[in-house]
């Protein structure tokens, strides 16, 4: 391969990206550490926990043992406060076990949880919640506190398979909502396949930049809600920028192939993911922003939902309108076409592909911010990379390029996930989008709107 | 920091590496030779783990029908290693006829499926839920087997197994790729019309490919839950971009590259963890917690990955030639 570029500049450009986020996120660091957590911080690895029989009620005097596969045994007695915690060695394999003769008479340790097995590796200091009650009050549901990712949950709609027509109507207007949120952050995703080729496996994370801006600027700085979402749709832009002027533009020129920069893209995705973790930590936070609950008979709502929804609305028709009538939308259109004639035409492709990323970027961001209220203002480090797959079956379904197809495409995938739930247990509501997306690959590969000349 | 080095070195014979190392030969066979886009081994992972674990705590036969515990556990091996056949033929039958990209999708969407079926409540019984499933109740069997046997300790008798199966699948490997399968299935990635216009099955190469490499992946997934229970979330998509930079780091398409690339991984990944747990006991980083400093590690992972991918697509072992980056 011919090296026609100074490779240094753009190598440069990727830790440069990283310090600009931090700077743009540090504000959020600063509230995601003032809580202090519950360890001591000097203490490379360790079990820790409280052990309490209900919230208020710290249990003193119970003994809980860790024991390593390489011949490791530690103790640890609660403190009067309830607090435990267990020094380990080193990462590694352990079982950790709460002596059950040591509670208190009348209580008893959930069966499942007085034993089990922990691998210290990714997280250094490993939290250990036992459930405690009398005994026999215990159900199979799982405690959350394990470091499982923690399912985001919609507050609407997700109260169990009961079946009634106000239900219905209910699960209906969820679907469409989440349909159409998905619908503005995936036509970023079907605009750059379309125009470069590539599938940006990194795009949820523009989704996630947008939430976590969005947290920001209202939660941490204490902006107004509509100076807060010009601040996002402006950050957005110039993250979708920075993407293509730091990382893509610059592979386009060293011709590198379409696999390598999509492998390129989830290395970029493995990057801001942990990146917004480190500086945002690995739990959800809530944003701080006014929302108004709105009635129609049987019917509750969210006012911010019919508002996402009208916005996402005028923003597809915006973008529709973008496509087919002015000359930078025929030239994207063009570009997506072929580009080599586009160029021969005298289209600036490189430009095209610019503003596709801006735009993209824009849209994303805007979507997280929907994303967010949608999901009860809660904002996470991976909420975007959680909904990314959704995201590629919507414009897989409505067919790879295609700005319409993904707007059915994301409305089918919304409309599944919340109607699954009359049937299935809501764990499962984003497998069934998954299962439809390999269906519809089986039936009809170019999906719905797709043109078959690009199945190959 | 020679604490953390020498911690580092420990990792390099660990069974966690064996077991990356047998799923990045197994990818390989997929990407490096057949030009294959799987983007879900964790999912052939998965299938393994859960396969061998639950048959172990359901059925387990050396407890109902008395069998012996090698017995009981070659079946349970065999119970893993069938289940991934199943998905790699459900996998392929709509995707290979596509365009490279289409498997990629549809891959890490199953993958992911699997993850989600894996932890669903409702499959509490059977799974365990997102508690998943303990250890003693599927290491009975490779316990037993080692007592009668060699009596290792635990640990010892593990990294015994994993090295001992790695080292089958590199004679596999190494040896079918010199067969004229191995010659079709390269010739497909360089150029499957004119592997085509030979005559040959270019889809049912593919899918043997795919099986094969999925198969490792399975048996990869069993070692890599024998030191630890079995949890859905520990199968999840950076468990298949970690085997992905592990391949890419040894070399693709070369026979013994994706096991120096599964060891360098892990020696590096965890040299990275402790430097900078060491620096943050030092206060480099203020008032984050050590948790949270370590997530640096896995940035390291995403931009080595893609330093590699773009500065040395052939890895530290391949050859640039043979290389299925364009399709």
């Amino acid at each position: 391969m011919e090296k026609t570029l100074r490779p240094a500049r753009w190598w440069l450009a990727i830790p440069a990206l990283l310090v600009a986020l931090g700077i743009a996120l540090s504000l959020g660091s600063t509230q995601a550490s003032a809580t202090p957590a519950p360890t001591d911080p000097t203490q490379a690895y360790q079990f820790q926990g409280i052990v309490r029989s209900d919230p208020q009620t710290p249990l003193a005097g119970v003994v809980i043992d860790a024991t390593g596969a390489d011949g490791f045994a530690g103790t640890a007695t609660t403190g009067d406060d309830g607090r435990w915690s267990i020094p380990l060695p080193g990462p590694g394999d352990y079982t950790v076990t709460i002596d059950e003769t040591t509670l208190p008479d009348g209580l008893a340790v959930n069966p499942e949880q007085v034993s089990r097995d922990f691998t210290i590796g990714t997280t250094s200091s490993q939290g250990v919640l036992f459930q405690i009650g009398e005994p026999g009050s215990f159900t199979a549901a799982p405690t959350p506190s394990e470091g499982g990712e923690a399912e985001e949950t919609p507050s609407a709609g997700s109260s169990g398979p009961s079946f009634s027509l106000p239900q219905l109507g209910q699960r209906l207007f969820t679907g469409l909502n989440f349909g159409l949120l998905l619908a503005l952050g995936a036509i970023g995703i079907t605009l750059i396949f379309g125009t470069t080729g590539v599938n940006n496996f990194a795009h949820g994370e523009m989704l996630t930049f947008g939430a976590l801006v969005f947290y920001t600027l209202t939660t941490s700085l204490g902006l107004p809600v509509w100076v807060s979402v010009l601040g996002v749709l402006l950050a957005s832009a110039a993250f979708g920028w920075l993407h293509d002027a730091a990382i893509f533009k610059p592979l386009r020129r060293r011709r590198v192939g379409l696999v390598q920069v999509l492998i390129v893209t989830i290395g970029l995705s493995i990057a801001l993911r942990y990146f917004f973790q480190f500086i945002f930590g690995g739990g959800a936070e809530t944003a701080q922003v006014a929302d108004t609950a709105v009635s129609f008979g049987a019917f509750n709502v969210r006012l911010s939902n019919i508002i996402g929804m009208v916005v996402c609305i005028v923003l597809l028709l915006g973008v529709a309108y973008f496509l087919t009538r002015t000359r930078l939308g025929k030239a994207t259109r063009a570009v997506s076409d072929n580009a080599s004639l586009a160029a021969a035409s005298g289209i600036d492709v490189d430009r095209v592909i610019r503003i596709v990323w801006v735009l993209a970027g824009t849209l994303t961001g805007l979507s997280g911010i929907l994303y967010t209220y949608f999901s009860g203002l809660s904002v996470r480090w991976d909420m975007g990379f959680t909904i990314l797959l959704l995201l590629f079956a919507s414009v897989t379904l409505g067919g790879l390029g295609s700005a319409f197809g993904a707007l059915i495409g994301a409305l089918i995938i919304g409309f599944a996930t919340e109607l699954s739930t009359f049937f299935l247990p809501p764990d499962l509501r984003f497998a069934v989008a998954l299962v439809i997306l390999i269906l519809v690959l089986l039936l009809r590969p170019q999906g719905v709107l797709g043109r078959k000349e690009r199945v190959g | 920091m020679l604490d953390v080095l020498l911690g580092s070195l420990g990792e390099l014979i660990s069974p966690s590496s064996a077991a990356y190392a047998l799923a990045a030969i197994g990818l390989g066979i997929h990407f490096g030779y057949s030009g294959l886009l799987n983007f879900g081994q964790a999912g052939f992972m998965a299938i393994g783990a859960y396969g061998f674990a639950v048959f172990t705590s359901l059925v387990d036969p050396t407890a109902t029908w008395g069998w012996p515990p090698l017995l009981s556990l070659l079946a349970a091996t065999l119970v893993g290693v069938a289940a991934s056949v199943v998905f790699a033929l459900i996998l392929g039958i709509p995707t290979l006829r596509l365009r490279g990209d289409y498997l990629a999708i549809v891959t890490i969407a199953a993958a992911e499926i699997v993850r989600y079926v894996a932890r669903t409540q409702d499959l509490t019984d059977v799974t365990g839920g997102s508690q998943g499933i303990r250890g003693n109740q599927f290491k009975g069997d490779i316990q037993a087997v080692n007592d009668g046997f060699l009596d290792l300790p635990t640990g010892t008798w593990y990294t015994v197994v994993s090295w001992a199966l790695v080292v089958v699948a590199i004679v596999v490997v190494w040896g079918i790729m010199r067969s004229p399968w191995g010659r079709v299935v390269k010739g497909i990635r360089e150029d499957e019309d004119a592997v085509r216009s030979l005559g040959k099955n270019v889809y049912a190469y593919k899918m043997q490919a795919l099986v094969l490499g999925g198969v490792m992946g399975a048996v990869a997934g069993i070692l890599l839950v024998f030191p630890r229970s079995v949890q859905a979330d520990g199968f999840a998509t950076i468990l298949t971009f970690n085997v992905w930079t592990a391949l890419l780091l040894g070399g693709a398409a070369t026979v013994l590259g994706p096991v120096l690339g599964g060891v360098l991984f892990w020696f590096l990944l965890s040299f990275v963890r402790g430097v900078i747990g060491e620096l943050h006991t030092l206060g480099v980083f203020g008032s984050t917690t050590a948790t949270q400093a370590g997530q640096l590690a896995f940035v390291f992972v995403g931009l080595a990955l893609i330093a590699l991918v773009v500065f040395r697509p052939q890895g530290v072992m391949g050859n640039k030639k043979e290389l299925s980056f364009n399709v």
